[in-house]
């Protein structure tokens, strides 16, 4: 149905033509769902925007084929390729929200798919988008008919997004990270609906995805693409259980999955043994009935509403929940940056809820409570050398100077692996994981005895995460340290954490060790949460 | 001052190399600071360079056209022209230096404030900026001139006032998106107090977008002073400025002697077109994605 | 209120119009504050420089000067709404009714300018946006730098020394309509209305070819703020997610152009309108005087050649009224254009 000969992209910038994809060859079964798995930067979306000419300016087809039902895609005329987009080939996106038109009814939109591919009449459009929509299962299509996007959920736009590609009934459908940025429970809803509506109408597909656990749920075969090029192919099954490429190995280590150990998501030559990690008896840090309340412009929003919950000394506590859940602020408050509205933070035995965090800084437990940030790009001061950001706690907190803070500095960059010759860099000469190891060192300057993880891993490619994971379980080692991991993701929680404290809308609705609630969890949310997560096939079994 | 912004484009850039590509590249920015170079030579050397006395009067020699003698030509009271264009560079640029170097401090300081800590500060500040916006800026600037009195630091307090608002809008904007970015948390729990984390981390990364402000605006400001002067405030006859002396020569115009009105009115508007072009190469230099 | 709540975009419309006030008390304030800033005794200002001690005092005792600031201002706000603005000393008549026979002149002028502006600003701004890198990108891009650098009133000059001392097809730089032609029956004030519903014709040219130079020097003007927008706004909205997913659906080139980026890119570009306004009401007052245009910018001109200060701080309030008016009317059809207005608490 497509055939792909030799496919080459590149990009013309400033600084000369790049190659974004280097002569990739595949074809797609009539009926096939085929995944295409990559980091950022592997050419996977550019891959996709090629086939359908869509790519940004300055980037062009530099050679090779792509044959479509007897049509070249390469060389078919614009107004040709304007007729099959949509209506043979469509496509969805990532971050539906922003591809919607934002000042257009949403029906509207639906309804200019359908008028130009002439699916659809002056008179008879609106029915037509309304069945559109609710073939996406939108119920009370005829009232969302009228909505623009900003009134809608991201899940529901995308739902739209996938109403607009469907409308016409194409052949083809291309999804580029269809569920990325959407929470776990919605994502799954996503692709369901996707996959079910696929199968449906006997359509081919392509999906797009960084995540390999994901395509090997829903497609029937996958390709794995690194810097421009295919480096495997193959059935999902055969893939996990007998990896033929080194890259393609350490992807599937680095995919966390059920009953796996941290360490088995590095390559296995650099499994090196765990560090134990002992557990205290006593509370470090005892949150009693913390809430916060925010004044909203449509009366008060209780963003946390009273949990409580205990850090023992040397045990690392996973905080779970979706977007909104107050996982986020709860965090803000315990790391005093954020006030609380009521409760009790009991630090050591002392209720540091009740300092002010504005005055917090001067304090001297300050250096005791430390945070890795989610977005390490965000969290590093663009004008400011990774040295300057490592020595900022040591010089404000730590009242080091001169020789003693060099050494300092370069004792906890290798501490964290970051090479000595990128101490003078700036943020935006690192790369994503050299930024979260620069974050990361500066949170551990002052040796903290407890550390706030906050995603710290979310914004990372897989490989990255993997070594990100695993050298703060050989820190928590090291230094002795109690952590709260954040995250929406339950499995990379259990990785690292001892015991799990799941959240959802400002309430705890279960905690307990995190063995017994990831094996049999109580709460009906937690299973959902759970049942949600991709589940990639068994590991090959390592020798 | 080109100094310092030099200095900071290439550290905000990664490097002098960069820089020099951008030049390199853009050979209009390379073109609009070597003009701004130019003006500068010209205010601070330009008075004991020029030719002639820019106030002595020659009746004998009035309403010359250009010749080698009087590049620019004679005024209706026989002063060279040229001598006086040049020696009111130096009062043109004056004015417009001292009155965005008061709204830059000033702007920097509300805005600042209002950004990071918000509320009924930032409430209060607004309220006043829509006040000032309300009027037609130039405008204003006349009617504050005309109640504080006809002078010249009065021309520099008008324009510092109605730019105020462009600077503390810009200051509020950019300090507003980064109070609770991570780099200013994570200052914070480094020990620092909120004044520090604002004055150490948050406004130094607003400095790039007020970099391409102020020399937008700079240009704008000699324009404004211009205008004002061509109404008939502030500055006053005999003394040099552009804006005066297009007003003077305005009345020769229909009669055919051009160049009174020309030669003040070009400088002035190679002037101004200088300070817009290195803003807008100051722009591409720092974000090349807002490149208009 | 049952109506404004299942409108909400009303409510937003309602609560624009509200906001307003606030705005408008700033303004009388600064215009109060402007009126007793003067140095030394306002009184003797008001008077102007022929009065004797009597005069003064009449003149002190009128204006309230001898009570106390806060009881001045309420006097001053009491004047105003009964749309006193003081007396003229030049022209001896009040501020308010010269300023009312004066405006339809300005507001001729600049609605023109305005309307040629914007008739070829939007259009170069998309072409370039369109085509970057092309010769009218380029176009583009040199209009708009050197049309910010451009001082009005000499431009004003330049142009009437080509087109009427050089070319001699511009009239003399003289006013709204030579001598020749008979002003037409007032009815909004607009000579080329006004003409047109008379019928008559050869005034109705005759005023045109005045207007055309002033026009063109203040559409100059606002060209380069209007182009430069525009470009950014259709730039920022063509390299939106939702052009692709438009493209990805087959969308003709028109379609995605007109009905997906440029609805889009039309909201900056009316913010923007704001401030073109600001700058057009000031640039307005420097190409009167060029041009000897007998609006209220010549008129406050002329006011302060003889210190009348009455007559330069009525205008400057009136003119801050008018602008707060504009920009009302900007807001409202932004609020028509973008549902997201009276949401966006959200």
């Amino acid at each position: 149905m497509l055939n792909v000969k030799d496919l080459a992209v590149s990009f013309q910038t400033r600084r000369g033509a790049v190659d974004a994809v280097r002569g990739i060859s595949f074809e797609l079964e009539k009926g096939e769902i085929l995944g295409i798995v990559g980091e950022s930067g592997s050419g996977k979306s550019v891959t996709s925007f090629a086939l359908m000419r869509i790519l940004d300016v300055g980037g062009m087809i530099k050679a090779g084929e792509a044959v479509y039902s007897g049509i070249d895609l390469r060389r078919a005329t614009e107004k040709t390729m304007r007729d099959i987009r949509g209506r043979e080939i469509s496509m969805i996106f990532q971050n539906p929200r922003a591809a919607l038109n934002p000042i257009r009814k949403v029906g509207h939109q639906i309804e200019d798919v359908l008028r130009r591919h002439a699916k659809a009449t002056r008179q008879n459009a609106r029915d037509k988008a309304i069945e559109a929509l609710e073939a996406v299962k939108i119920r009370d299509a005829a009232a969302r008919y009228d909505a623009y996007p900003f009134e809608l959920s991201g899940g529901m736009c995308q739902r739209i997004v996938i109403a607009i590609a469907l409308a016409c009934d194409p052949r083809l459908l291309i999804a580029d990270e269809p569920t990325t940025g959407l929470d776990i429970t919605t994502q799954k809803a996503v692709m369901d609906l996707v996959i079910e509506l696929i199968r449906a109408r006997q359509m081919s597909s392509i999906l797009i995805t960084h995540d390999l656990g994901l395509a090997s749920q829903y497609c029937d075969r996958i390709m794995v693409m690194k810097d421009g090029g295919i480096v495997e192919q193959g059935d999902p099954l055969g893939l996990f259980s007998n990896p033929q490429h080194s890259y393609t190995r350490k992807l599937v280590d680095a995919t966390p999955r059920a009953g796996e150990s941290i360490r088995s998501l590095l390559p296995p030559e650099d499994r090196k043994p765990e560090l134990p990690h002992e557990i205290g008896d006593d509370a470090l840090l005892d949150v009693r009935g913390l809430t916060k309340t925010y004044q909203g412009k449509s009366g008060p929003v209780h963003a946390v509403k009273g949990i409580s919950f205990t850090v023992k000394r040397g045990q690392s506590v996973g905080l779970v929940g979706e977007s909104g859940c107050g996982k986020s602020t709860t965090a803000e408050m315990l790391v005093r940056l954020m006030d609380a509205s009521s409760g009790q933070i009991l630090f050591d035995g002392e209720d540091i809820a009740a300092m002010p965090a504005r005055a917090f800084a001067k304090n001297s437990r300050r250096g005791d409570i430390q945070m890795v940030f989610q977005d390490a790009t965000d969290s590093l001061n663009p004008r400011h050398t990774a040295r300057q950001t490592i020595a900022e706690p040591l010089q404000r907190l730590g009242h080091l100077r001169g020789q003693q803070l060099a050494v300092r500095i370069e004792e906890l960059a290798g501490l964290v692996g970051l090479p000595y010759s990128l101490l003078e860099r700036f943020p935006h000469q690192l790369s994503g994981g050299q930024k979260a190891r620069v974050g990361i060192a500066r949170a551990i300057a002052l040796e903290p005895k407890f550390l706030i993880l906050d995603e710290p891993t979310a914004a990372l490619d897989v490989s990255i995460q993997a070594v990100v994971l695993n050298l703060l379980m050989d820190l928590r080692a090291k230094l002795g340290m109690s952590y709260l991991f954040v995250s929406h993701d339950l499995h990379v929680v259990r990785l690292l954490c001892d015991h799990v404290v799941v959240m959802k809308a400002g309430e705890i609705v279960e905690q307990g060790p995190a063995l017994q609630v990831m094996s049999d969890p109580q709460d009906p949310y937690t299973k959902e949460l759970l049942s949600a997560a991709p589940k990639p096939p068994a590991r090959r079994i390592v020798a | 001052m080109s100094g310092v912004l030099l200095k900071s484009i290439a550290r905000r850039s990664g490097g002098l190399d960069h820089l020099i590509y951008v030049l390199r590249a853009n050979p209009v920015t390379m073109f609009a600071f070597a003009m701004f170079a130019l003006i500068i030579l010209a205010a601070v050397f330009g008075p004991s360079l020029v030719p002639y006395d820019p106030l002595a009067t020659n009746a004998a020699n009035a309403l010359q056209s250009p010749s080698l003698a009087h590049w620019f030509g004679t005024d209706s009271v026989g002063r060279d022209v040229f001598s006086r264009v040049i020696v009111a560079t130096r009062l043109d640029l004056s004015i417009s230096v001292a009155a965005v170097a008061l709204s830059f401090v000033i702007g920097s300081v509300l805005g600042s404030v209002a950004g990071y800590w918000g509320g009924w500060l930032d409430a209060v500040l607004n309220r006043v900026l829509d006040t000032i916006m309300a009027f037609p800026l130039f405008v204003l600037a006349m009617g504050i001139v005309a109640a504080l009195g006809n002078t010249i630091e009065n021309i520099i307090y008008a324009t510092a006032i109605i730019n105020v608002p462009f600077y503390a809008r810009l200051v509020r904007a950019e300090v507003n998106i980064r109070r609770n970015a991570g780099f200013a948390q994570a200052a914070k729990l480094s020990g620092n107090s909120d004044v520090r984390v604002l004055a150490m981390h948050i406004f130094p990364n607003a400095l790039p977008p007020m970099m391409v402000q102020v020399s937008l605006n700079l240009g704008w400001a000699i324009l404004n002073a211009a205008g004002l002067s061509f109404i008939g405030l502030g500055v006053r006859p005999p003394t040099a400025e552009w804006g005066i002396m297009v007003a003077e020569g305005a009345n020769f115009i229909v009669s055919g002697e051009w160049w009174l009105a020309v030669f003040p009115g070009l400088t002035l508007m190679i002037a101004v077109f200088t300070f817009n072009l290195l803003g807008d190469g100051l722009r591409d230099i720092f974000d090349p994605r807002q490149r208009t | 209120m049952a109506i404004a709540n299942t409108y909400p975009r009303l409510r937003a419309a309602v609560s624009r119009i509200a906001q307003s006030i606030p705005v408008v008390a700033g303004v009388v304030v600064i215009s109060f504050l402007l009126t007793r800033a003067l140095p030394g005794d306002p009184a003797a200002y008001f008077a102007g420089a022929a009065a004797d001690e009597a005069s003064i005092q009449e003149v002190r005792v009128a204006l309230g000067l001898d009570k106390p600031l806060i009881q001045q201002f309420f006097i001053y706000v009491g004047d105003l709404l009964q749309g006193d603005l003081g007396q003229s000393l030049s022209s001896g008549q009040a501020v308010a009714a010269d300023l009312a026979k004066r405006l339809p002149a300005s507001l001729e002028l600049t609605l023109t300018a305005l309307i040629v502006s914007c008739g070829l600003a939007i259009p170069l701004g998309i072409l370039a946006a369109t085509q970057p890198g092309s010769w009218i990108d380029h176009l583009c891009r040199v209009v708009v730098t050197a049309g910010v650098s451009l001082p009005t009133f000499f431009t004003g000059i330049l142009l009437i020394y080509v087109f009427y001392y050089l070319l001699g097809i511009a009239p003399s730089p003289l006013g709204r309509l030579d001598f020749i032609y008979i002003e037409p029956d007032r009815i909004t004030g607009f000579y080329l209305i006004d003409a047109a519903v008379a019928g008559d014709w050869e005034t109705w040219f005759g005023a045109l070819k005045q207007l055309v130079l002033p026009a063109v020097t203040l559409a100059l003007f606002t060209l380069a703020p209007i182009a430069r927008m525009t470009r950014a706004a259709m730039l920022t909205a063509l390299s939106a997610d939702f052009i692709r997913t438009a493209k990805a659906a087959g969308l003709t080139n028109r379609k995605v152009l007109y009905g997906y980026a440029f609805r889009n890119a039309l909201l900056p570009v009316v913010t923007t309108l704001g401030m073109v306004f600001s700058f057009a009401l000031g640039a307005n007052v420097l190409v009167e005087k060029v041009f000897a245009w007998p609006g209220i910018g010549s008129y406050a001109v002329e006011a302060l050649v003889v210190s009348d200060y009455a007559a330069v701080q009525g205008f400057v309030l009136a003119m801050a009224l008018l602008f707060v008016l504009l920009n009302l009317i900007i807001d409202l059809a932004y609020t028509a254009i973008d549902p997201r207005i009276g949401f966006s608490s959200k």
